[in-house]
């Protein structure tokens, strides 16, 4: 594999993980809450299109239609029901609740499917090995593809419905000043039921093609958590289109890294996320009195 | 039968009672200021009409109907509308979007985006900037704009001049001089003393949470409301200023 090669599939890998990456960004820039049973999530959702196509051999694609609504439902339930009693009492409490509600699945999951791999591969005929040649010594895996295409109108469709719709301008308005949105006709709590049942939405999406792509097991979750939240992370976590740009940077820099050596594809990745974490840190020249008041904000 | 009827409020922030016993009538076209010292309760008073601070006891009664407990997005719809000290604009979203958000109380009337644009010329020039970027003056006028699309049957201003440079005062009072042909019930919480004089028809005054004075316009003597407002008996006229 050459250069150009790796980048190509760089930036393919990028809209996988901005994908992953989606609800979690979508969540933090609208309510301000790191949900740290995301990648739980995406799993859960992965093992429902399992489920439906291993009992009843239920296309993915097909099941898309009834288990993105379902993930939606649970993420109006999962604010109603975790992030919206925890956020009461600060910034750090949904964070532990999220937590917690992570160990809590990942075990049921255990118990329910043990500690095999379960992947949709077998079900999806060709689609998960074969690709298109698009030049000498450069081929594109026709499900990588379809998941960076996926991504981009994602994130577009998103970006489009927060700028143009009354719905995406109550989400912003919510996100900015959730005290002040009352006083205008917009119940806080419900915009932020929507924003929670969009973001696990999205999910949805997400855990379909994980569970393609790369197959799950039960405590797949943080590892997933880990990729999304570097990428949202890398992007700067405050705007969907810099989490998909930041998906692409981490998806370059591990492409890059695995060519470098076998084992050079996590290291890199995890690399380039501590050198722009730490380099954003660095070129704000926080003072120290920031810095301590940032730390009062969450203790 | 009155518009608005406030009877024995008490609201407290924690164990602080920031309004005691408050109770009023309020009439339909009426414009009434509340004046008072800072900490007299105005503000909280005016949160809690407008539903975004809940009372401890009493009742808020709106033309014959109790939404004491009726929270704040509701209470828009039923016709109550408060532009906020500090104004409260969503900073990042533009002009227009912070105007047609208001839409979401669905409340039809005599206002829209377009005649808001009316009454505040000023802010045509600036509507796709973001309303964090506009001068004290636009924003208040942006604000005041927001709170009117709800087409509200009682619009509270609270401290509608705070903060603004003299001139922007000036626009924004010319043009709640406009409002007030437009059968509208105005409360409002002004500092400056003279200029609530000017455009009320009758002045509550508070002190540390009660209300202390109250009558018509034309009846009270500057004196008198100044000696309520700081709850003195020993008043020396030209001592006093109320800027």
């Amino acid at each position: 594999m050459n250069w150009i090669g790796a980048l190509v599939q760089g930036i393919l890998l990028g809209g996988h993980y901005a994908l992953i990456a989606c609800g979690l960004a979508f969540m933090y820039s609208v309510m301000r809450i790191i949900n740290l049973a995301h990648g739980t999530l995406v799993v859960v959702a992965s093992f429902a299109f399992w489920v439906l196509a291993a009992n009843w051999g239920i296309n993915p694609f097909l099941a898309a239609i009834g288990v993105v609504p379902a993930m939606a439902l649970l993420g109006w339930g999962f604010q109603r029901g975790v992030l919206d009693p925890s956020s009461r009492f600060g910034l750090l409490v949904p964070i532990l609740a999220t937590f917690g509600f992570a160990i809590l699945v990942n075990n049921l999951l255990f118990l329910q499917f043990g500690a095999s791999p379960h992947s949709l591969a077998p079900y999806i005929g060709t689609l998960s090995y074969s690709s298109w040649t698009i030049g000498p010594d450069l081929y594109v895996g026709k499900l990588a593809v379809l998941i960076f295409v996926v991504a981009v109108a994602l994130f577009g469709g998103l970006s489009l419905f927060l700028a143009k719709t009354q719905l995406g301008r109550a989400i912003r308005a919510t996100s900015e000043d959730p005290a002040t949105v009352g006083l205008v006709g917009i119940s806080a709590r419900k915009i932020n039921a929507i924003a929670a049942a969009i973001a696990l939405g999205t999910v949805g999406i997400a855990g379909m093609f994980l569970v393609m792509r790369d197959g799950v097991t039960p405590y797949s979750g943080m590892a997933v958590l880990l990729f999304a939240f570097e990428a949202a992370e890398i992007g700067g976590a405050d705007s969907l289109w810099r989490t998909l740009l930041g998906g692409m940077i981490l998806g370059v820099a591990q492409s890059f890294g695995a060519l470098l050596s076998p084992q050079g594809f996590l290291i890199a990745g995890h690399s380039v996320f501590l050198l722009i974490v730490i380099g954003r840190v660095v070129l704000s020249k926080p003072s120290l009195g920031q810095i301590k008041a940032r730390l009062a904000q969450w203790v | 039968m009155s518009l608005l009827e406030v009877e024995v409020l008490n609201v407290r922030h924690g164990l602080l009672q920031a309004v005691c016993d408050v109770s009023f009538k309020i009439d339909r076209s009426e414009i009434v200021a509340f004046v008072g010292a800072n900490g007299a309760g105005k503000t909280t008073l005016f949160r809690a009409l407008a539903g975004a601070h809940m009372p401890a006891s009493g009742r808020v009664v709106l033309d014959g109907a109790d939404v004491t407990s009726v929270p704040d997005h509701q209470r828009v719809k039923r016709g109550i509308a408060l532009v906020p000290e500090g104004r409260h604009l969503f900073k990042d979203l533009t002009v227009y979007e912070n105007l047609a958000l208001a839409n979401a109380a669905g409340r039809k009337g005599a206002w829209s985006i377009d005649s808001v644009f009316d009454v505040f010329p000023n802010l045509v020039p600036h509507l796709r900037q973001k309303a964090g970027t506009l001068s004290g003056g636009e924003q208040q006028a942006a604000a005041i704009g927001r709170a009117l699309i709800t087409n509200p049957d009682v619009l509270l201003l609270d401290e509608v001049s705070l903060g603004l440079s003299p001139a922007a005062v000036e626009n924004v009072y010319a043009s709640i001089g406009r409002l007030v042909g437009a059968a509208t019930t105005i409360l409002l919480v002004e500092q400056d003393l003279d200029r609530a004089l000017s455009v009320a028809t009758r002045v509550i005054c508070m002190l540390e949470g009660r209300v202390v004075l109250e009558d018509a316009v034309g009846k009270l003597s500057r004196e008198q409301i100044i000696e309520a407002y700081f709850g003195t008996r020993q008043t020396r006229s030209e001592g006093v200023t109320t800027q």
